[in-house]
């Protein structure tokens, strides 16, 4: 019989000795497979009397266990070195770009818009809607324009051509007819937003044939032009994120409002830069006012009834003015490197709760 | 409008200083556009005066001046060019490091032909005070040498306002002074008109050429015989005064008409008598006249221009300008004087189809004081006489002044329901009665009626009064308040607008950049969309370029894209979400998300090679952006039909049923060509307004999860068939074989090629088997598999692939 503690030191060496894991595993069956010296002693305690028998089992089972140990140790051993040499011939130039992923840009108009809705709606206004192609009534008649007033000229109002009745339609010229169609259309109280695309014909330095408007309308029995300068202090404050922006309401003239107001807010224009709300110059943001009796008996209303308010503010102008856009023109066209630059990532919808703009 | 401080001061009597009184113009709605007070630009320039003159050495036309500054300091040498500088003359300095206002620049010291010059004098118009350069200033003898000219010179603050069209009243210095008296500034100062007696009876008669109907054209024209005039220059401050509001004096006789136009918005005409054949005759033109106007412009006439005709033809555009031909000169002796009516729509209608603007023509057609006809005659007159003499007849009056006296009420209550001010009763009354208005009445409630003076036609209703009430009690002393509210605000944006909202998002998040385009665009691109209807054709413009509504928003897209591509930037992928036309009236446009691709999928990179966009790019834009605009993604049809624009085999439409939600593919390169771009170009249309809404629910719970325990199963077939069999088809057909047991069904192969027959081709699916109750057994996999060969081959005639 093979003496025990050679055999152990035996093959603890040769399980040492063992290169890689193929090594190992001929190493582990030299010793412990079916043919193994270990086994082949095990085999041995067959013909030995219960009391030898228990006494070398013991021995050898330790034995045995011993080199199970230190395969499984060298295993280890083993395969941590190959995966670490395997990970070593993996390494990758981790420099390299990255594959390509754009997302696009979501344009400043589109943006201005969320952020005024999500202002307003916190006031209570809906969102109303209607076409760009108007007709004489809504764009004009019913919002108090005189015949003959400038506004209905072609060199002011984009016409389409003369229809069979000889009356033309126009593009509309602000989104005002979206108030006289909602108050056409449903009973005060009344608290719209109407945004949309509007024409002129005029095209410079600071205008241009399309543009975007918001109007409001609130209507109801007791508004007044105290709640008109609240409502616009409180979207002011809100869009610019300043707090306290001093505002001057200027006696003006519209046809569709009396009183009629234009809103100057404070700003200033150190070193080129304009900052809102503080300084001592006046920026003229808006137009506004109390919807004007004719056009209230125009869509159906009582004026000893119903009263409310009305404004008009430009869309890109205020979103010229707070992300710092110096050309109205730019807006329109699609000039990547524009978009890219005063666009806004998908992900990043105004809210009230998360700021309006990042 | 502009007017001087003085001028002002002639009509207001205050003691309130400038800053304020501009200040409380714009408060009233004269917004102030710029005040030019002189007085601090000027205060570094001095007095200072000439001690000698002499020739320039090497300059006939210049001359070396020693002037004296009176700081104590040494004399100056100064270069000077003027004609009229000499030795005794007491002029205005300006010294290096100054700003001179009329060039904006910085004066240096420099070198004049070989001579230092250490400063300058200056002429009236280097100063801004008016155009002469005929030489330097020469101030009074007695003027303090080293004084301010601020001190010394008579400088009158100019203040331009805008006025808005209603205000016609406010034309005129007098209109502002009573406006700033009725606020609070000042008073109005008293004015009374003197009538001039005549002495004899006016050689020129008027009668008029209206129907009855359109008497209104020229209601009133008072005119005036003056003879033996001398019609030379106006006196100085009458020519200072039109010069610091921006007017060229022309002549005594012009400058009148202007004078009596700017103080009190009353236009006036002056023709030159002995010019005239016969009598005056306001009337309509006759179509084919001509008239020479004052500009020396050649005007023809409609029958629907007013003028104001002689014997011989017209003499006058009425209220607009009047013509060359009897225009007053430096000869002439006798004149007739013209102070009459015009409706404001005519001279509008005939200013603006001859593009002929004139100070006249801005007052007429915003409506000019019937009551002032007699009065402009009168002061017109006085001042005629007083600058040009010569005797005048009497005044010969033709028509009559209009009714205007309306009587309007107002109930102070209505001023605080409107306005949110508490006004009193009386505050009301002395407001209106400063503005003019008459009291009539004030009854127990404390309503007033009230007549409203001649010159304000703008007011008619008591919402107007409430106007006046509040603007000249102060916009600025209505409290802010908020609106009353919910405390929790309400959802406001309808299903479509959210909707809409998440389309844009969704797309931009895919890498599209979003693009806001013209609504209009050339007819020729229209044309190739399937628009350019004459419907949707614009009348009026605004070049050629923009002459038809869109009917798609790609042709934009495609031009915009290859803007970027000729700037550098290839591969644009844009989109727009707005509105799209399909008819000349109202509603008749959709609501429409496009998008584009260009070029290839991105950028060259080490690792993903680029390729060529194509129609599954766009397939997979339009789908995701059905998907955020709630159409049921799963059960939509694809189909290979498409409009004309796009490839006809490279092109399909995602439907519902018979609706189409959205086009989709390359676009046509014949389109291309029309639109002048480059392609490969892959293009979707969403029709936004076409995805069905969502049906209500009563509650936002999700349907509850069935999550097998058990794994699901895939098995791959591989099919032949023709080649036009549908994918789709294919897919549909393996889906339904088992409806409880076969959850997905994908294409993962396509083949075509020379291991097939011609005309064949080879489909791969791969059909995921989902086990709801037990593992799958052997038999139960082989039974589903061959259900879905047996579905697919009655479908679609495809083969199960050997």
């Amino acid at each position: 019989m093979e003496d025990l503690e050679t055999l152990r030191a035996e093959v603890v060496a040769a399980i040492a000795a063992a290169p890689d894991l193929a090594a190992l595993e001929e190493t582990r069956v030299a010793a412990l497979g079916k043919k193994g010296r270990v086994t082949a002693l095990m085999k041995s305690l067959g013909g030995m009397d219960p009391e030898t028998r228990k006494a070398a089992g013991q021995q050898m089972n330790r034995v045995k266990d011993a080199i199970v140990q230190t395969i499984e140790g060298r295993r280890a051993a083993l395969e941590a070195a190959e995966l670490e040499a395997r990970l070593g011939r993996e390494r990758v130039d981790v420099t390299l770009p990255a594959r390509p992923a754009r997302s696009g840009a979501v344009h400043p108009i589109s943006q201005t818009w969320d952020e005024v809705v999500a202002i307003f709606g916190q006031m209570g206004f809906a969102v109303a809607e209607g076409p760009d192609i108007e007709d004489d009534f809504h764009n004009f008649t019913a919002l108090n324009f005189p015949p003959g007033h400038p506004a209905r000229e072609m060199h002011d109002t984009f016409f389409l051509p003369e229809r069979a009745d000889g009356t033309r339609h126009v593009l509309r010229t602000h989104t005002s007819p979206v108030q006289v169609r909602t108050m056409l259309n449903q009973a005060p109280p009344i608290r719209i937003l109407a945004p949309g695309r509007t024409y002129r014909s005029d095209s410079d330095m600071t205008h241009t044939p399309m543009f975007h408007q918001f109007e409001g309308l609130v209507l109801d029995q007791t508004t007044h032009m105290g709640h008109l300068k609240g409502c616009l202090q409180e979207f002011v404050q809100a869009y610019f994120e300043v707090d306290d922006v001093p505002m001057r309401f200027r006696p003006s003239f519209f046809p569709f409002t009396e009183p009629s107001a234009e809103v100057d807010i404070r700003c200033s224009r150190k070193g080129g830069e304009l900052r809102i709300g503080v300084g001592d110059d006046w920026l003229e943001i808006l137009g506004c006012g109390m919807v004007h009796p004719n056009v209230l008996r125009a869509c159906g209303l009582d004026p000893e009834e119903v009263q409310g308010f009305a404004f008009g503010v430009g869309l890109e102008r205020i979103a010229m003015l707070k992300y710092g856009i110096p050309d109205l023109r730019t807006f329109f066209d699609s000039d990547l490197r524009w978009l890219r630059h005063y666009g806004f990532a998908a992900l990043d919808v105004p809210t009230l709760h998360g700021g309006l703009a990042r | 409008m502009k007017f001087t401080l003085s001028w002002l001061k002639e009509h207001l009597e205050t003691d309130a200083p400038l800053e304020a009184i501009a200040d409380r113009l714009t408060m009233l709605g004269l917004e102030v556009e710029e005040v030019t007070d002189l007085r601090t630009v000027l205060a570094p320039f001095t007095v200072a005066e000439v001690v000698t003159a002499e020739k320039h050495p090497d300059a006939d036309r210049l001359k070396v001046c020693t002037v004296r500054t009176g700081d104590g300091g040494r004399d100056l040498r100064i270069v000077c060019g003027a004609p009229n500088a000499r030795a005794g003359l007491k002029g205005v300095l300006a010294r290096p490091g100054m700003t001179i206002p009329e060039s904006g620049q910085v004066l240096k010291t420099g070198r004049i032909r070989g001579v230092d010059s250490e400063g300058m004098l200056c002429s009236s118009r280097e100063l801004g005070l008016g155009d002469d350069h005929s030489g330097i200033i020469e101030l009074p003898a007695d003027a303090p040498l080293g004084m301010s000219v601020a001190d010394v010179l008579p400088l009158d603050p100019v203040i331009d306002i805008a006025i808005t069209p209603n205000r016609a009243d406010c034309l005129g210095v007098r209109g502002v002074a009573r406006d700033l008296a009725a606020s609070g500034l000042g008073t109005l100062k008293p004015l009374t008109v003197e009538p001039v007696p005549g002495t004899f009876d006016s050689p020129v008669r008027i009668s008029h050429g209206f129907d009855k109907a359109d008497r209104e054209a020229c209601p009133l024209f008072v005119g005036r015989f003056i003879r033996g005039v001398t019609n030379g220059e106006s006196p100085q401050w009458v020519k200072d005064r039109l010069t610091a509001v921006g007017l060229r004096p022309i002549s005594a006789l012009v400058d009148v008409t202007n004078l009596i136009s700017l103080q009190f918005g009353r236009p006036l005409h002056v023709f030159d008598a002995d010019r005239l054949t016969g009598d005056m005759h306001p009337r309509f033109a006759r179509s084919g006249e001509t008239m020479v106007a004052l500009d020396e412009k050649t005007y023809s006439l409609t029958s629907a221009d007013v003028v104001i005709a002689d014997d011989a033809g017209p003499q006058a555009l009425g209220g607009v300008m009047g013509g060359l031909h009897s225009g007053c000169t430096g000869e002439t002796v006798n004149v007739f004087l013209e102070s009459a009516l015009f409706d404001a729509r005519r001279v509008a209608a005939t200013g603006r189809r001859l593009g002929l603007e004139s100070d006249a023509r801005y007052r007429f057609e915003r409506g000019v004081d019937p009551e002032s006809a007699i009065m402009g005659a009168e002061m017109g007159t006085r001042l005629i006489l007083d600058w040009c003499g010569g005797e005048a007849s009497h005044l010969v009056i033709e028509g009559a002044v209009p009714a205007w006296r309306t009587e309007v009420s107002l109930n102070p209550m209505r001023v605080r329901r409107l306005c949110g001010l508490s006004v009193t009763g009386a505050e009301c009354r002395r407001i209106l009665e400063d503005l003019g208005c008459e009291v009539l009445a004030e009854n127990e409630d404390g309503a007033l009626t009230v007549i409203v003076p001649s010159w304000r036609m703008d007011i008619t209703g008591e919402h107007d009064l409430v106007e006046e009430v509040a603007r000249v009690y102060g916009f600025d002393r209505i409290s802010t308040v908020s609106l009353p509210r919910d405390p929790m605000p309400k959802p406001v944006l309808t299903g479509a607008q959210v909707r809409r909202v998440a389309t844009r998002r969704t797309l931009a998040a895919r890498g599209l950049d979003e693009c806001v385009t013209w609504s209009f665009l050339p007819r020729g691109h229209a044309a190739a969309f399937g628009g350019g209807q004459p419907a949707l054709d614009l009348a009026n413009p605004i070049s050629s370029e923009l002459d038809a509504m869109r009917p798609s928003m790609l042709p934009n897209l495609a031009t915009a894209a290859q803007r970027n591509a000729d700037r550098g930037i290839p591969n644009a992928a844009l989109f727009e979400v707005g509105p799209q036309f399909h008819g000349g009236e109202p509603g008749e446009q959709a609501m429409v998300a496009a998008g584009l691709r260009a070029g290839v999928s991105g950028p060259r990179h080490w690792d993903v090679a680029p390729r060529a966009v194509d129609a599954f790019d766009a397939k997979a834009d339009a789908l995701a952006a059905l998907e955020a605009a709630g159409a049921p993604v799963a059960s939509l049809q694809c189909v290979a039909e498409a409009p004309a624009w796009y490839h006809p085999g490279r092109s399909g439409a995602l439907k519902l049923g018979p609706t189409v939600l959205a086009w989709f593919g390359d676009l046509h390169p014949g389109v291309l060509k029309t639109l002048d771009v480059k392609g490969p170009m892959t293009a979707f249309e969403v029709f936004l307004e076409a995805v069905p809404e969502p049906k209500a629910r009563p509650t936002k719970a999700r349907p509850l999860l069935k999550a097998s325990a058990f794994q699901p199963v895939e098995r791959d077939f591989a099919f032949l068939m023709d080649e036009d069999v549908a994918a789709q088809a294919l897919v549909r057909a393996a889906r339904g074989a088992d409806k409880t047991l076969i959850a997905d069904v994908s294409v993962f192969d396509v083949y075509q090629g020379e291991r097939l027959e011609p005309g064949r081709k080879s489909v791969a699916l791969c059909v995921t088997l989902q086990p709801r109750d037990r593992t799958l057994t052997d038999d139960e996999i082989e039974a589903a598999g061959k259900k879905v060969v047996a579905a697919v081959a009655k479908a679609t005639g495809a083969e199960l692939r050997g």
